[in-house]
């Protein structure tokens, strides 16, 4: 489902030149489950923007859904991610101006104006208020965010994030600005929606209790790999020839 | 519906009310553009409509001398009905207002003019009883109020007494602003030899009014007799060429306003674009989500170019509505200045082309900070502090600089008269412009440096305010300071104008002319002044003549063949030339020598010509020509070129003869003294009218005022088209307060928290626009002194006049809108809640 190659990222600053991802190399199977942890400035959200197709490496390959999304334009890869893949952000980065049935709709909308016709969008609302029940807020689609808690904005965005039945969820620090309670009512709900849709899952995450409910986990450090550990770990990089902790 | 529509429709819910209030930015722009477009419609079809009432007749024909037998037999051969009138200078005297007089022009009528179009009179029959010949007049509406006089009241013109009959209400072809230039009076033509005004040399026009059978085409036959006019030296006018004059003046007044109102809607543009921009800036994190979420970078787009073009719409369709309501009240502001009457209606063509010219100027304007939106990165939505920079260098962005350059230059191609019109326009919009935005950005580097550290703290952060980040700082100067600019400008102007005039008569220099004083009169003129205690300061003889030769070619021949690059007016025209020993004191010989006198017997007589009518006659040094001096021919050559300062109240030539030549030939005098009071002034002339009744007077307190009466009427028209700019500043200063009010009131709520009392807060605004204001003004005082100076000097060729009580009333003014506006579009923010913000940002 997602394969990482040697992926490096650099950026020009003041400085020099700063690189924050180095090589890093592995691969995940469909329906598999990954962490990435680290200290802040190791270069998660740097490789969850790159595998999500949000941002390109300087170096190295990812390949997305069997697509190589290094050589897409910025169009192909919006078309990939409104295709195949599901967010979940710290922020919740909710639209503010939508209700929260209209910001779950949004990525079906997408997709029916990319070319899907009206078809794309039969079924559509019923399939978001589904959804909205599924995470417990079937009666506040109507909703404006700013009318939402914190906790009850996350579900919504996972409620946006699996409308499209994407074959990946990326989800950066998803419950990295929720309290405790919430924050495992909330990692309860990723996975079981994320279990019933059979999406394969990466997340990137602080918090070691949510990284081991993943059959993997990365560590970085540095923008390196130093360590892979759980299932399919060690492959790409067997794959790729290449060595790393 | 799309979802380029949908998500708009939806994300402009919670800001609707702020994308409308920007939209009020071009609002005025387009109501300017769509009323003076209207209207300028709707005097073309008044033209139209009213062509054969525009000239009274099918065909006029002037002369600037008594007809000859030859140019009496041509105009006979004409056929037609006729009627004829004799126009010239008269004093009119009021008897029954204690004698008081008046320089007026009287028309001595004959036949059934106007053919077309209705003599309008108070009360209605007094043009009848003026073309049964009796000994009465029709006086222009105005002088019967200003004197105090009424209908049955005596009026003496000459030696002669006419009953005021009427009042001039209206004449065909005439607008009511000519009463301004010189009042009117009409008596019947059989009645003027009982006048006795009629003496030699007096600068008469005689016309001739003629209308035709339907079947004839007037356009033709003058075509066809135009050499034939030329030779006989009379001027013609038909309904044609009137109609192509009217219709030439309306496009060139429609083309200056509509300049006027462009400058408004251009601003206007560059308002909106500034709010567009802070609202862009609070949309990028919902345009990273979308882009997250699968939209592509034209569609994340699309979605706030239709806000864009929804903004535009409203703004330009609601403007079109004010347009519309303005030009129903333009006649009130223009009517009288109009020659014929305009029944005004609404033009859709001209509301259509404001609606499309506001929109795409806007749309245009708007997409200079939407084009910002294609390149946000989804990486935004994961990161907060990803720094990318949506303003970075964009191709698109010249691209769209260089539309609005190609939209100002269209714009204006297709509205100014002439291409040089049209590309300073555009060059001085792009300078002004640039020269405001440039110098706000000075004021901004400033206020960053100037402030001692010591300053107090409401004074340190108010000056804060206009360097920080995200500051308005160039928006609102140069709103403010462009409606500063042309109004101080217009002002500034007006008062230059004036006191050139006030200046020609300052001093000892005379402010009293007489003007037909003929040859036996120029003594006991002399007498009466000198009894009323005022000498004589100047005078001068005039003898008139025509040129007949240029440079040996005889002047017919150079008017038949119309071929030739010299004005025909200078050819036709009667000179009124002086002969003198020496320079007057208006004058500098410029080139050439100047002869004082010759022999009575030079065969070539060396004269001197003002330098402009030298230019006009293409005559150098040492060119000849000949002049026929009322039947006597006389051979001259250009001895000496003159510059006159024409301002001057004081007798000036074309032509000066030296001593010696024409002081045998019939000639009459003008005379000028000094009046040390408008009193003395009235009774000097009326005593000279009483004993030289064909004597006309002219005093500067007239001509000031005449001056003074046209250039109010044009000021007034040009600061209403004016006052939309600074309408339209006023306004986008309020949508950038407002659009900055929510950062305004972040910073303000943070204050508060830590312990900034609301006296304070209010302090620091206070500072601010108070700053803001006054540079404002500054800079657009500035500028028009420059302006005006620029003005002054290569177009009224005059000393610039700056008058500080002007400026100083623009700065309060200009402050004190700006502190008005900005504390009102900023109400409450200092009072607002702080926990309600603070909550918001969690």
């Amino acid at each position: 489902m997602l394969k990482v190659e040697r992926l490096t990222k650099t950026y020009g600053s003041l400085g020099g030149p700063l690189t924050v991802l180095r090589d890093v190399s592995f691969s995940l199977a469909p329906g598999a489950s990954l962490a990435i942890v680290g200290p802040s400035g190791s270069g998660k959200t740097t490789l969850l923007g790159l595998c999500a197709g949000l941002d390109r490496p300087t170096s190295g390959r990812v390949e997305l859904a069997g697509e190589e999304i290094g050589a897409m334009t910025e169009d192909d890869r919006a078309r990939m991610r409104n295709d195949h893949v599901g967010f979940v952000f710290q922020n919740f980065q909710l639209i503010p101006t939508l209700t929260a049935l209209e910001n779950v709709l949004v990525p079906l909308e997408l997709r029916a104006a990319r070319g899907g016709g009206t078809s794309a969008l039969r079924g559509a609302e019923e399939a978001a208020v589904a959804l909205l029940e599924r995470v417990g807020l079937g009666a506040r689609g109507g909703h404006y965010p700013v009318q939402l808690s914190g906790g009850e904005q996350q579900r919504v965005a996972l409620a946006r994030a699996f409308i499209n039945a994407p074959k990946i969820l990326f989800c950066d620090e998803p419950t990295g600005n929720l309290d405790g309670e919430t924050a495992a009512a909330m990692t309860e709900l990723i996975f079981e929606v994320n279990r019933e849709r059979g999406a394969t899952l990466v997340l990137v995450t602080h918090d070691l209790e949510l990284a081991r409910r993943c059959r993997r986990i990365l560590r970085l450090r540095g923008g390196v790999v130093v360590l892979d550990e759980g299932e399919g770990a060690g492959e790409a990089v067997r794959a790729a020839g290449g060595a790393s902790a | 519906m799309s979802f380029v529509l949908r998500m708009a429709w939806r994300d402009s819910r919670a800001s609707r009310r702020r994308l409308l209030l920007f939209s009020l930015s071009i609002v005025l722009g387009v109501a300017a553009l769509v009323a003076i477009g209207s209207f300028g419609a709707n005097l073309r079809r008044a033209i139209d409509g009213q062509a054969k009432a525009l000239l009274g007749a099918d065909l006029a024909v002037q002369s600037r001398s008594a007809l000859t037998p030859e140019a009496r037999a041509f105009l006979d051969g004409l056929g037609g009905e006729r009627s004829e009138e004799v126009v010239f200078a008269s004093m009119v005297v009021f008897p029954s207002a204690g004698g008081q007089t008046r320089l007026v022009t009287l028309r001595a009528l004959e036949g059934a003019y106007p053919f077309y179009g209705e003599f309008l009179t108070e009360p209605l029959d007094a043009a009848g009883r003026l073309s049964r010949g009796e000994a009465v007049a029709v006086v222009e509406e105005t002088l019967l109020s200003q004197f105090g006089v009424k209908v049955g009241d005596p009026i003496r013109l000459g030696q002669g007494t006419f009953t005021i009959v009427g009042a001039l209400r209206s004449i065909p072809g005439e607008s009511a602003a000519v009463a301004l230039l010189s009042p009117r009076v009409f008596i019947a033509r059989s009645r003027l030899a009982e006048t006795g005004l009629l003496g030699p040399g007096s600068l008469v026009r005689y016309r001739t009014y003629f209308r035709f059978a339907p079947e004839v085409n007037v356009e033709a036959l003058v075509t066809e007799l135009r050499g034939r006019f030329s030779e006989l030296r009379l001027g013609f006018d038909t309904v044609e060429e009137r109609r192509r004059e009217l219709g030439n003046g309306v496009r060139n007044v429609d083309a200056f306003l509509s300049l006027v109102g462009f400058v408004a809607l251009f601003l206007g543009a560059i308002g909106v674009a500034s709010s567009i921009h802070v609202y862009v800036r609070q949309k990028l994190a919902t345009v990273a989500v979308l882009r997250c979420l699968g939209a592509s970078a034209w569609r994340s787009f699309a979605v706030y170019l239709v806000q864009g073009l929804g903004l535009g719409l409203f703004g330009a369709v609601l403007g079109a509505a004010l347009g519309v309501a303005v030009q129903l009240a333009l006649p009130a502001l223009v009517g009288k200045l109009l020659p014929f009457a305009v029944e005004f209606s609404v033009d859709w063509p001209a509301v259509t082309r404001g609606i499309a010219l506001g929109l795409g100027i806007c749309l245009l304007f708007t997409l200079l900070p939407l084009l910002a939106v294609r390149r946000v990165s989804p990486l935004r939505a994961i990161r907060s502090s990803f720094a990318d920079d949506p303003d970075r260098p964009d191709p698109l962005r010249w691209a769209v600089y260089l539309a609005i350059v190609a939209a100002v230059a269209g714009f204006a191609w297709l509205q100014a008269p002439r291409w040089v019109v049209a590309v300073g326009f555009v060059v001085a919009l792009l300078v002004g412009f640039g020269v405001l935005a440039g110098l706000a950005r000075v004021v901004a580097w400033l206020a960053r440096r100037v402030v001692p550290r010591g300053a107090p703290y409401v004074l340190r952060q108010g000056v804060a305010n206009l360097h920080r980040p995200n500051n308005r700082t160039v928006l609102l100067l140069l709103a403010l300071g462009l409606g500063t600019f042309l109004i101080v400008t217009l002002a500034l102007t007006r008062a230059t104008l004036l006191a050139q005039i006030e200046g020609s008569g300052g001093g000892d220099r005379p402010n009293l002319v007489f003007f037909d004083v003929q040859d036996d009169q120029i003594g006991p003129l002399e007498d009466t002044l000198r009894e009323a205690g005022v000498p004589l300061q100047s005078r001068a003889p005039i003898v008139t003549m025509r040129v007949s030769r240029l440079k040996g070619r005889p002047v017919e021949d150079l008017l038949r063949e119309g071929q030739s690059t010299i004005p025909a007016w200078t050819l036709r025209r009667e000179y009124r030339s002086s002969y003198r020993a020496a320079l007057a004191d208006t004058e500098r010989l410029i080139a050439g020598e100047w002869v004082p006198r010759v022999a009575p017997d030079a065969a070539v007589v060396p004269v001197s010509l003002e330098r402009g009518i030298a230019r006009d006659l293409q005559l150098g040094l040492g060119d000849t020509l000949e002049f026929n001096v009322q039947g006597v021919t006389v051979e001259a050559r250009v001895a000496s070129l003159r510059e006159v300062e024409w301002r001057r109240l004081e007798p000036n030539f074309f032509l000066v003869f030296p001593e010696g030549v024409l002081e045998g030939a019939p000639k009459f005098f003008v005379a000028a003294t000094r009046a040390a009071n408008p009193a003395e002034s009235a009774r000097l002339q009326q005593a000279v009218v009483a004993r030289i009744p064909n004597a006309s007077a002219i005093d500067l307190t007239l001509v000031l005022q005449t001056i003074d009466g046209i250039v109010a009427k044009i000021q007034w028209v040009v600061q209403f088209m004016a006052l939309f700019t600074v309408a339209t500043g006023v306004i986008v200063l309020a949508g950038a307060v407002l659009s900055g009010r929510y950062q305004r009131l972040r910073e303000t709520v943070l204050l508060r928290t830590l312990g900034a009392s609301h006296g304070q807060l209010v302090r620091i605004q206070l500072v601010e626009y108070f700053i803001l204001g006054a540079l404002a003004a500054a800079v657009g005082c500035g500028l028009a002194i420059v302006g005006g100076q620029l003005l002054a000097h290569f177009v009224f060729e005059a000393p610039p006049v700056v008058p500080p009580v002007t400026l100083v009333s623009a700065f309060a003014a200009v402050i004190g809108l700006t502190l008005l506006t900005g504390l009102l579009a900023n109400r409450g923010v200092a009072s607002h809640p702080p926990l309600e913000v603070l909550r918001q940002e969690t």
